[in-house]
């Protein structure tokens, strides 16, 4: 199984803290069992207001990964508001879709996404983030 | 072979794969089940089956309207066809993914169609993950952890 190698575990620091954002309780789910399942300690939240109010009282979080298409405030939308925050803006941000738009994932990445994944989510996604978004 | 839990399990498992019924990505959530998640094939299909009958409900409502609202329409086929693919729900997601062509053109009659073959194919599903289950919860009683 995948998992962040060197992250967490005996006598090093402590697992990194992801919330994961996502309107969907089945795949809210399966991303946290994969996260779970590579060290991460995680969070998962079913909108974009409930992640800005958890940002807002937690102060450690190393990774936001929200899906895109949400109801009242979308993936992007959060981006954006994180990325226009002081305080929040150095957090890495992945966007996942089920739909692969060139124009939708050129937009999050201009906007200061770290990465875009397409659904479903596998453990070596998870795995590839571990390198590339969190050393 | 002995029709043992185990075997039943393994047959009816691999039967929904040659069928089509499941694709790989529900071989990922078997893999994801462990000693420190025992249950969790169990509680994303059970999330999985709620959810599907919500949204069935919910777009048989819809499509019963004298004047279809086929964005609210699409944003549900959208939803069960995200919670498909997550699980690795083959057929329910490819006939979702119709659904939503016969949104884009706005076919009652294609959608009313289309709506007939998700019910059916979620129906199927769901009793073949109920018994899924069934044998799970038999084997976990002979082989308690």
């Amino acid at each position: 199984m995948a998992s962040c190698k060197g992250l967490g575990g005996e006598g090093s620091a402590p697992a990194p803290h992801v919330l994961a954002v996502d309107d969907s309780s089945v795949d809210r789910a399966v991303l946290a069992s994969i996260l779970r399942s590579s060290q991460f300690r995680v969070t998962a939240v079913d909108s974009g207001k409930r992640a800005l109010e958890l940002l807002g009282s937690e102060p450690n979080v190393s990774m936001i990964i929200t899906d895109y298409w949400m109801p009242e405030m979308t993936g992007y939308e959060l981006l954006k508001k994180v990325k226009e925050s002081s305080r929040l803006k150095e957090i890495p941000v992945v966007i996942m879709s089920s739909e692969n738009v060139p124009t939708r994932i050129n937009r999050c990445l201009e906007e200061g996404a770290e990465d875009f994944l397409l659904k479903p989510v596998r453990p070596s996604d998870v795995s590839r983030l571990c390198s590339r978004v969190l050393r | 072979m002995a029709a043992t839990p185990m075997n039943q399990l393994s047959a009816l498992v691999n039967n929904m794969f040659a069928t089509g019924l499941l694709d790989e990505q529900f071989q990922q959530l078997q893999m994801l089940q462990d000693a420190s998640a025992p249950d969790f094939v169990s509680e994303v299909v059970t999330l999985f089956c709620d959810d599907g009958e919500r949204i069935i409900g919910e777009l048989t409502k819809l499509l019963e309207k004298s004047s279809v609202d086929f964005d609210r329409v699409d944003a549900f086929v959208h939803q069960l066809k995200g919670s498909s693919a997550s699980v690795g729900a083959q057929k329910v997601k490819n006939t979702c993914i119709q659904f939503r062509e016969f949104c884009q053109q706005k076919s009652r009659d294609g959608c009313l169609k289309t709506l007939d073959s998700v019910r059916t194919e979620f129906y199927d599903l769901r009793s073949k993950f109920q018994t899924l289950l069934q044998l799970e919860r038999q084997i976990q009683g002979f082989y308690p952890k």
